[in-house]
Parts: structure tokens; C-alpha cells; sequence
């Protein structure tokens, strides 16, 4: 049983699991369901002058059979009382003292904040999270993503924040902007304790075809969204890892964004998160999920002779690098299985249509040489066996790689229906490491 | 313990093919990313021991195998053999919520399948097992048959720390997953190894030796804190008629125990034509059996028709695939032997004077088992069918601290039943001794 406990900056919690400010964290009877369940803190839906929602809200992508694969909302922030919710921010405190609560806040004036941080934290919050991100709504009121699109504003806001605040202080980021960096640095330079990130994706997600209404519809009329799910994961994980890499980026930082399974968080911990939270994912099937976040993270520990969840934090961040320090001369290409391959083709056609022409089948021996182009369709090299079993009475025609041409690109392995069919091995080369910056300083291109 | 219960090899029963084979990876994944993680779903109401099914299955999903196991385990501890003999079609795959959609439903057991060998697999890789028994606690429990209640009592109790040992009168222990349900589910030899894995986790068995006989039950009731009986049912019941005692006349389960454990047995080519009596499980088994294996005809004669018959309808669709035919209401009267040295049964149409000559190489009796917890223990109080009481929820009987469980409490139901009866025991017992499983789930997840 790894130690699965963590500490983010000093906000502890039995395990890395935090429900991320939304619909889950509304109300203090949720909360405190979801601790019951497994889940390891809580950032309450963002508080602040109460507002009045729209109906509907939410719209979905759904793809290939799969349901909410993304998920865009117009929703605000919280539209009841702030009474009631420092209320039960207290019960819930009282009742869960080893769970993380962080009051997620967002308000204007400078006024403003030092009264809601003060309430917040008079009513038990371990901590506080400012949502500088939310992309639709609240930042045609000057406030969310406009100011974590706004440097400058981010960190006065923050620095605000630090005069008042008591607890640890997490800046939200939104991925609504150039270069993520540069509001990472502002939270920093503003004295902030922590990062989270990514709030949603400013996005459309369709239009019903049939009244010509973009999703989702409010009385024949729509509006930009924000997205997240599943879909959004690998920009979150960029994102984090690009902050990860940033050596004035010196605080922790809490993964958010597309986690589903304790795979998904187990990439934000080796990128570098110190925790992650998670909305859509419990949106979908309930505060039950994080049983299996729990017990498979555990698992995985286990099986990595990792005896704590701290070992794996940041072990993958240290593998992402610019790509001009990429070595020039590695290179890798794909074998075929003949005997678990199907002869479905699809590797032959990617390749010949959307890759570089260099696998082939018997059958396309036939075909002409492209002209004088630098190379052609027909392989220079014997063809390999083309049918090694049948499927019924019908031949299997396997396809063969031309390596001498095969640039190595990983796609006809990617589009592959077989598992383990194609696979992609390192052509072993005795020319040693060269990068692109490398060749430069050399004077070389 | 290691233990080590030799099978030889030519038994018929190794002609045989897996009919729902282990999926390959691919193949769970797929099926396991088209659960839709329903919650209540009513999968887990038709199991009897209630395990998380979605649960499980989204922890294929999610690649946590040892996780997906330890969930079924928990509730289960043979999730590997009844992921394979359990009727699924009937049980939690017959309430999967795809069937309202019109929708191939979950292929559960499959994925449980999947997910308990896998595991299995994985233990043995990391050397790491998937249960850690509690410390041994002073308590001794006896249990009496070693089929799926008792190894599912004794297993329960062994992961408390309880020193739970089974005598089994049998040479095999294992229960009827050894000797009665069809090859083509289960082998022999897999039973012998889901056994086999349950001792190492404290499961102690000792074989050849029959209680009533070798030893008496108040012994084991003085020198144990309790005693668990669990001994199914006994010999194939003939139902009375002249002739029933000709030779090539069989009991059904004692023809089954000889495809599925003796090496020395075959069947005759002679054999051209079977009529088996019975219109249950084992009647529609031992059809199916002996058409694989060659039988060119194979009647089931019932006494009543097909929409009443207690055997499944999909397990008779399947028997019927191989060229079984029912032969609905005819109620046997006598067998009688022909001048060619075959047998001939004389039957009548019910409600009817009618009478039919039934040429048969072989009659297998498929009408029920004895029922014979009254033979060895007396004071036993049972029902008027002969099957033992049992407080329904503790599976106490009217002797105090002797459980039962399985077969012998309902009178035969299916594998899962004497799991989840052997389970209930387990837990009563450890109630009484202030001993609160941490290796288990407890009925209706009521923690
Ligand atoms: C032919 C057949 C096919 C079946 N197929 C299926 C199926 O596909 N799926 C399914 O779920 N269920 C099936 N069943 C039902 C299932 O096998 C039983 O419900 C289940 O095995 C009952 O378990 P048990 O532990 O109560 O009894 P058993 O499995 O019968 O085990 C009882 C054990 O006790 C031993 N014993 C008896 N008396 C004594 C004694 N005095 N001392 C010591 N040991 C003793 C016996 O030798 C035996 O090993 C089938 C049953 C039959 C007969
Ligand atoms: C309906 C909805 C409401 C949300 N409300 C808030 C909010 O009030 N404050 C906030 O900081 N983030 C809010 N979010 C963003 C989430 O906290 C989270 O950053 C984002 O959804 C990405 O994570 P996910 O992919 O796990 O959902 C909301 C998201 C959704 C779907
Ligand atoms: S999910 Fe609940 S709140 Fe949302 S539309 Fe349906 S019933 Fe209403």
C-alpha cells in the first residue's frame, strides 16, 4: 500500500484526488458525499456576488459510441447566497478535518476580496483558489479569464490577495491566452502559493442542424461556452508541463483537465502535478469513480516499487525538452506481425495516401514508378511473404515496410485495429546523438 | 498448503471446447468500455453475491486488473469458476440494461473471466498476491464437503485468520465444479487449480474421508467453535419403474462424474442412441455432452411440456444446436430389454392412454439427487423436501454452531448460491466472534 497523502503548500489531504470548482463542490451536502467516497479535498464552486444562470447550459460531444467524450458549459459562478455556502464550508470543516476544502473565489474590487477572503477563511477554508479563468459570462464583467488574459492585472490581483490572505493561495489559469507561461510568471511575481490549471477551453461545440441554433440553446440563441473533458487533456497536460519546465515557476502546481481514470492522473503527477482535480469525469458518473482513482493509482505505486505518491510526481517532466535537443539521428520503424495481422490494409493506404509510400502489398507491385520524384511507389526491396493464413477460405494479404524509405513516423502503428500488430523498433545507427541545436552551434543547419 | 491432486489425462471430458473462451485484451477493452457504469444497476441485484459489476468492469477499463479482481474477490471468491459456469443469461447479463435497448447486453461473465485470470496471471508475475491474510486469530472451524459453499466458507474465514479446515469424502476436492458441470464451462483441472489457489491463502482440505463414517459430526463440533456443512446433494434419484436397474441404464451425474474424472472410461461405439429422463439442467447437459461426443441421437423425454420445463431456455436452444431433441410429455413407465439386446422405454403420453416404445442404447435417470443431510446427521431439522433449515441470513441450523450451506440448504440452485450461502456463514461466525472481515464485503455492501 503506497502512501497516497499529499501536502500542497501546506493544504493536506489523504490522497491527490480534489474535485474541481463546479457543479460537484455546490453545496456542502455534496461535498461531504464526495468525501465519504474517496475523494481527498474539494474546491467549492467559485464564490462571489451571486448571480442568475441560464438555462440550458451544457452541451456534449459525443464520439463513436462514446458519450461526453467533451463537455462545454455556459455556467456561471455560484448562483446561491454566499451565506449559505460559508455555512456549510463550516460543517463540512467540522466534520471532515483531514480533508481539503479551498474556497474558490471571484470578485472585483480590491474591497471586495479582502471581505470574501476573510469570510472564507473564517468559515474553516483550507486554502484559496482564485478563478481567473472562467471564459464565458464572467469576463465580460472585467472578471475570469479577462484577468488571466491580462498579465499585469493578474498579478496585482494576486498580489491583492497575498496582503489579506491567511491560507494557502492557488491562482487559477485559464488556456485562453498566447503563452501559458507568462500568466504563471505574473501569479508568481504576484505571491501566490500555487497554480491550478486549465479552466475551460473558450469554445462552440456544434449547431443543431435542424433550427441552425449553436449548442447549447438558450431560447434560439447561444453563446460561447468553455470545454473540458476528456477531449481537453493533452492541452492541459501541456500546459502543466510547460509551467513544470519554467525554472521561475517555482510553486506546486494541481493538475486539472480531462481526468478520468488514475491513468489520466497519473500523467499530471509525472508531469509534474502535485495533485489533480477533476469535474467532468464525476459530471458523468458520480463521486464513485474515485475508488478506482484510489485503489489503480495504488496499484500502479505498487507495481513500481513507488512508495508514495510523491515519487512519482514530476518523474516525466524532466523527458519533455525543446524540440531543437531532440536527437537528429534516432529512428525507428515499424514491424509487422504477419501472423496476428488481418490484412485490412489500412497501414498501406495510410501510408501511401497520408504518410510517405513505403508499404506495400503483392499487389501493388503493379503500379508505376512515380516519375523522377526522390522516390516512388514500388519498393526497392523483395517483397515479404504476402499471405501467411487465411480468414475463412480468403487469403490474408500482409503488407511489408520498405525501411530504407520509412521516415519512422509512428502513424500506420497508431491505425492499426490489432493490437501489438505493428510495432515500431529503434533501427539501431552508429552515427551518435545530434540535435538541431547541436548541428547549429557546429555552424551546420 | 500445497496441495496436489493428480488427473490423468485421457478423460473424455478433455474433447471438450471452451464455448466462451478468454477474451483477449482487445476484446475486454472493448467490451468493458461499453459498460455504462449504470448506478443500482440491476446486474448486480441478479447476482447472488452482489458483486460491484460495473465497478469491476470499470477498472478493466481503466487498466487496474489487480483492482478489477480484488473487486470481484471481495464479494466472490470463486469470481473464476463462476465467471464460467454461471448461467449469466438468466443472472446479471439477463438484467443488463442494454436488453431494454434491444442491445447485446455486457458480456459479464466474460469479463470477470477476463479480469480474475488476468490477475491470477499478474500475481504470479509480481509476486505480490492479491490478498494479505489477517494474523491468525484462535478460532477453528470444520467443514464438511469440499465443494463451492464450504471452499467459499473456508476461504473467508482463512483471509480472518481462521484456521478453517474442509474433509472431503471425494479423492477431489472441488464439488461438483470437478465432477459435475459440463467440460465444456469448466475442466476438471481448472477447478482443481481455483482450489488449488485458495490454499494458499489458508484454505486447508483433507480428502478420502467421509464424516458419519471416518469421523461424526459431534466430534467436529467439540473440537471446533464451529462446523460448516456443506454437502450438496448425493446419488442421481431413479424415479421407481420396472427395469430401472438393467444394465446401461445410468444415474445422470454418475455418467457425468466418469466423462469429467475417468481416465479409463469411453464411450462404447456401439452407443448410437441415448434417452435421457429429466427435463432440467442436468438432464439438457448430459445431452449436449454425449451428442459432442459423438451419440448420433439423443432424445430428452419429459413428463411435461417445454414452456414449464426448469431447465434453462438457452442452455435447451444449445443442446438442440447439436441435434438434441425434446420429446415433450411422455411420462416413463418401464424399461424393458429387446430381443436385440437393446433397451426399450415404454412411456404414455400424458393425459392420454397412448403408449410409445423408446428404442435407446443408453437411459440416463435425470430427475433429480438424493437428498441425504438427514442420513448422517438425524436431529437435523429439514424441510418436508428433505433439504436442511437454515436462518436466512446467519445459515445457522438447528444445531447450534453448525452452518450449512449450498445444495443442501435449497435443494440444488447453482455454484454462485453456495458461494454466497458459504460467504453469509463466514461472516455470522465471525459476528459471533467480535471479528470484523476486512478481506470480504458484507452482504449488501452494509459496512
Ligand atoms: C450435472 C450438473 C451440472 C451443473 N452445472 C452447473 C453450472 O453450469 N453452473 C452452476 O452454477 N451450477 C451448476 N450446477 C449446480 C452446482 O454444481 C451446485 O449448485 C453446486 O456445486 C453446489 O455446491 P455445494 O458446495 O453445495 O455442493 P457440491 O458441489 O455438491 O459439493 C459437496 C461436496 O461434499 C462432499 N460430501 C458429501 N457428503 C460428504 C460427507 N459425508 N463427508 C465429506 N464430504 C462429503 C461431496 O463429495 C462433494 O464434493 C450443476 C449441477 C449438476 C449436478
Ligand atoms: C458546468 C461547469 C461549471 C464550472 N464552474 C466552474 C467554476 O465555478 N469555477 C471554476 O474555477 N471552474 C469551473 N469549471 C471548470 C472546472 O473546474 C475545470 O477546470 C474544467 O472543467 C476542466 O476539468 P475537467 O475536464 O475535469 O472537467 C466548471 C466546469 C463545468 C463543466
Ligand atoms: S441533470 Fe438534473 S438539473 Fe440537469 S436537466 Fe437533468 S434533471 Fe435537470
Amino acid at each position: 500500500m503506497a502512501d497516497l497523502s499529499t501536502n500542497f503548500s501546506g493544504i493536506k489531504s489523504p490522497n491527490p484526488f480534489w474535485l474541481a470548482s463546479g457543479p460537484p463542490t455546490n453545496c456542502g451536502e455534496q461535498v461531504m458525499r464526495a468525501f465519504d467516497a474517496g475523494w481527498g479535498g474539494a474546491v467549492w464552486k467559485t464564490l462571489g456576488e451571486p448571480i442568475v444562470n441560464v438555462s440550458s447550459r451544457l452541451a456534449a460531444v459525443d464520439y463513436k459510441g462514446q458519450k461526453m467524450t467533451g463537455l462545454n458549459n455556459i455556467e456561471l459562478i455560484t448562483d446561491r447566497p454566499l451565506e449559505s455556502n460559508f455555512k456549510e464550508i463550516y460543517e463540512v470543516k467540522k466534520r471532515y478535518s483531514d480533508h481539503a476544502v479551498v474556497a474558490s473565489l471571484m470578485v472585483e474590487s480590491k474591497e471586495e476580496w479582502k471581505e470574501i477572503i476573510q469570510r472564507a477563511e473564517d468559515a474553516g477554508a483550507d486554502g484559496l483558489e482564485l478563478n481567473f479563468g472562467c471564459p464565458h459570462g464572467m469576463c465580460e464583467r472585467g472578471m475570469g479569464s479577462s484577468v488571466g488574459q491580462e498579465p499585469k492585472v493578474l498579478e496585482l490581483i494576486t498580489s491583492w490577495v497575498m496582503e489579506y490572505a491567511q491560507t494557502p493561495v492557488l491562482v487559477k489559469l485559464t488556456p485562453n491566452t498566447g503563452d501559458i507561461v507568462v500568466p504563471g510568471i505574473a501569479a508568481v511575481n504576484g505571491g501566490a502559493n500555487g497554480i491550478s490549471l486549465i479552466n475551460t477551453v473558450k469554445s462552440i461545440i456544434g449547431v443543431n442542424l435542424d433550427t441552425l441554433v449553436p449548442l447549447p440553446g438558450v431560447g434560439g440563441q447561444s453563446t460561447n461556452g468553455g470545454y473540458c473533458g476528456p477531449a481537453v487533456k493533452p492541452i492541459a497536460l501541456y500546459m502543466l508541463s510547460a509551467l513544470a519546465r519554467e525554472p521561475k515557476i517555482n510553486i506546486p502546481i494541481s493538475g486539472i483537465g480531462g481526468i478520468s481514470t488514475w491513468q489520466d492522473a497519473a500523467e499530471f503527477l509525472a508531469l509534474g502535478a502535485t495533485n489533480v482535480q477533476v469535474c467532468t469525469a464525476v459530471m458523468h458518473y458520480g463521486y464513485r469513480i474515485v475508488e478506482d482513482l484510489n485503489d489503480g493509482l495504488n496499484n500502479y505505486l505498487d507495481d513500481k516499487g513507488m512508495v508514495s505518491v510523491s515519487e512519482l510526481i514530476g518523474k516525466a517532466a524532466d523527458n519533455v525538452t525543446d524540440w531543437g535537443d531532440l536527437d537528429l539521428n534516432y529512428g525507428v520503424v515499424p514491424k509487422i506481425n504477419e501472423d496476428t495481422c488481418i490484412g485490412c490494409q489500412l497501414c498501406y493506404i495510410a501510408c501511401l495516401d497520408g504518410g510517405h509510400q513505403c508499404i506495400h502489398t503483392r499487389q501493388s507491385l503493379c503500379w508505376a514508378h512515380h516519375g523522377e520524384s526522390d522516390h516512388g511507389v514500388n519498393p526497392r526491396i523483395e517483397p515479404g511473404p504476402a499471405e501467411t493464413h487465411n480468414i475463412g477460405t480468403t487469403p490474408v494479404h500482409v503488407p511489408f515496410v520498405d525501411e530504407d524509405e520509412c521516415i519512422g513516423c509512428n502513424l500506420c502503428s497508431l491505425i492499426c485495429p490489432v493490437p501489438g500488430c505493428i510495432t515500431m523498433e529503434e533501427i539501431p545507427h552508429a552515427k551518435g546523438r545530434e540535435s538541431w541545436n547541436e548541428r547549429i552551434a557546429k555552424g551546420l543547419r | 498448503m500445497k496441495m496436489n491432486y493428480q488427473l490423468t489425462e485421457n478423460r473424455l471430458e478433455t474433447k471438450f471446447h471452451d464455448v466462451k473462451p478468454l477474451y483477449s485484451v482487445s476484446e475486454a477493452e472493448i467490451e468493458a468500455n461499453r459498460c455504462l457504469f449504470c448506478f443500482e444497476p440491476p446486474c448486480i441485484k441478479a447476482c447472488p453475491t452482489e458483486i460491484d459489476i460495473p465497478g469491476f468492469i470499470r477498472k478493466i477499463a481503466s487498466g487496474n486488473i489487480r483492482g478489477s479482481a480484488e473487486t470481484i474477490f471481495r464479494s466472490n471468491i470463486l469470481g473464476t469458476s463462476t465467471s464460467r459456469v454461471c448461467p449469466v443469461e438468466e443472472s446479471c447479463s439477463g438484467a443488463c440494461v442494454y436488453n431494454d435497448l434491444d442491445n447485446k447486453p455486457i458480456q459479464i461473465g466474460r469479463l470477470q473471466r477476463f479480469a480474475t485470470h488476468k490477475a491470477m496471471e499478474l500475481e504470479i508475475k509480481t509476486d505480490r498476491p492479491l490478498f494479505l491474510p489477517s494474523e491468525a486469530v484462535d478460532k477453528k472451524v470444520a467443514l464438511i464437503g469440499a465443494g463451492p459453499a464450504s471452499l467459499s466458507c473456508a476461504a473467508y474465514l482463512a483471509l480472518e485468520g481462521v484456521q478453517s479446515i474442509i474433509y472431503e469424502k471425494n479423492n477431489l476436492p472441488g464439488g461438483l465444479n470437478t465432477t459435475g458441470v459440463a467440460p465444456y464451462k469448466l475442466m476438471a483441472e481448472d477447478a482443481l487449480d481455483e482450489v488449488q489457489w485458495l490454499s494458499k491463502y489458508g484454505v486447508q482440505i483433507q480428502t478420502g474421508i467421509e464424516i458419519g463414517q471416518d469421523f461424526t459430526l459431534s466430534q467436529l463440533l467439540d473440537e471446533n467453535d464451529a462446523v460448516f456443512l456443506g454437502i450438496g446433494l448425493g446419488q442421481d434419484t431413479f424415479p421407481g419403474i420396472k427395469g430401472e436397474d438393467l444394465d446401461n441404464v445410468w444415474g445422470a451425474t454418475e455418467l457425468i462424474k466418469k466423462i469429467k474424472n475417468d481416465s479409463n472410461f469411453e464411450l462404447p461405439i456401439e452407443v448410437k442412441k441415448v434417452v435421457i429422463i429429466g427435463g432440467g439442467n442436468t438432464a439438457i447437459d448430459i445431452s449436449r455432452e454425449l451428442a459432442i461426443l459423438g451419440v448420433s441421437e439423443v432424445d430428452i423425454v419429459y413428463r411435461r411440456t417445454e414452456n414449464v420445463m426448469p431447465g434453462y431456455k438457452h442452455e435447451l436452444i444449445h443442446a438442440r444446436e447439436y441435434g438434441v431433441r425434446l420429446l415433450e410429455s411422455y411420462i416413463p413407465k418401464e424399461i424393458l430389454k429387446g430381443s436385440d439386446g437393446r433397451l426399450q422405454l415404454l412411456t404414455q403420453k400424458t393425459n392420454s392412454s397412448t403408449e410409445s416404445i423408446h428404442n435407446a442404447d443408453w437411459i440416463v435417470m435425470a430427475i433429480g439427487q438424493l437428498k441425504f443431510a438427514g442420513e448422517i446427521i438425524p436431529e437435523l431439522d429439514l424441510d418436508d423436501s428433505g433439504c436442511v433449515i437454515v436462518d436466512e441470513t446467519t445459515k445457522e441450523t438447528s444445531i447450534q454452531n453448525l452452518f450449512a450451506g449450498g445444495d443442501c440448504i435449497n435443494g440444488g440452485k447453482e455454484v454462485v448460491n453456495a458461494v454466497a450461502d458459504g460467504r453469509d456463514a463466514a461472516h455470522a461466525m465471525l459476528k459471533n466472534w467480535g471479528i470484523y472481515p476486512v478481506n470480504s464485503n458484507l452482504k449488501n455492501r452494509e459496512q
